[in-house]
């Protein structure tokens, strides 16, 4: 089981590099945001995995944070293309 | 506890597939749209069934209970959030990619 995870942490890292490009490469804001959002949801998965093959609970904690903080940063940039401004 | 084990990593197995598919959707797929469409499902449908996969692997304990909550979060969350992108770029008026287009 052990050894599945470790496959899933490559395999999942292998996928941020694919998403990576379409930060860099991607025409306009919008492509971008939505690579950093994918990018936000497999960093969350890796950090479980993290704390399941090292035995820390603690950083389960630190998912569920990166998970708000990733939902507020979308939404925040998403109001500030739609309206241009956050207010 | 071996049947548990097994049907764990056959969700772990079928979550990595979704979000490789979804990357690979990101890459290929020819517009914003679609790109939304296939990056949005699959996060959440992967996601989903990998955090699923760990409870399974897990049994019940305060651990479980905190990744269920994160479930049920991203469940809430992810969609709404490749929702407000969509619609801020449907506002900035961004057209939809037809065929015979160039790809963006």
């Amino acid at each position: 089981m052990i050894d599945l995870f470790y496959a899933s942490v490559i395999v999942l890292i292998l996928t941020i590099f694919l998403c990576l490009y379409r930060v860099v490469i991607g025409p306009g804001v919008e492509n971008r945001l939505i690579a950093v959002n994918t990018i936000g949801t497999t960093t969350i998965i890796i950090l479980v995995l993290i704390g399941l093959i090292y035995g820390r609970p603690i950083f389960l904690d630190i998912a569920i944070v990166y998970a708000m903080i990733n939902f507020i940063a979308t939404l925040a940039v998403a109001r500030y293309l739609k309206e241009g401004c956050i207010c | 506890m071996h049947l548990l084990n097994t049907l764990a990593s056959i969700f772990i197995i079928v979550g990595l597939f979704f979000m490789v598919v979804g990357a690979i959707g990101l890459l290929r797929l020819p517009d914003l749209y679609t790109r939304v469409h296939a990056t949005g499902k699959c996060d959440t449908m992967g996601e989903g069934m990998m955090l699923f996969g760990f409870i399974l692997y897990e049994g019940v304990s305060l651990l479980t209970m905190k990744m269920l909550l994160l479930v049920l979060f991203i469940f809430i969350t992810s969609p709404t959030a490749v929702h407000a992108i969509m619609n801020a770029a449907h506002t900035c008026g961004t057209e939809p990619w037809e065929k015979g287009d160039e790809r963006r």
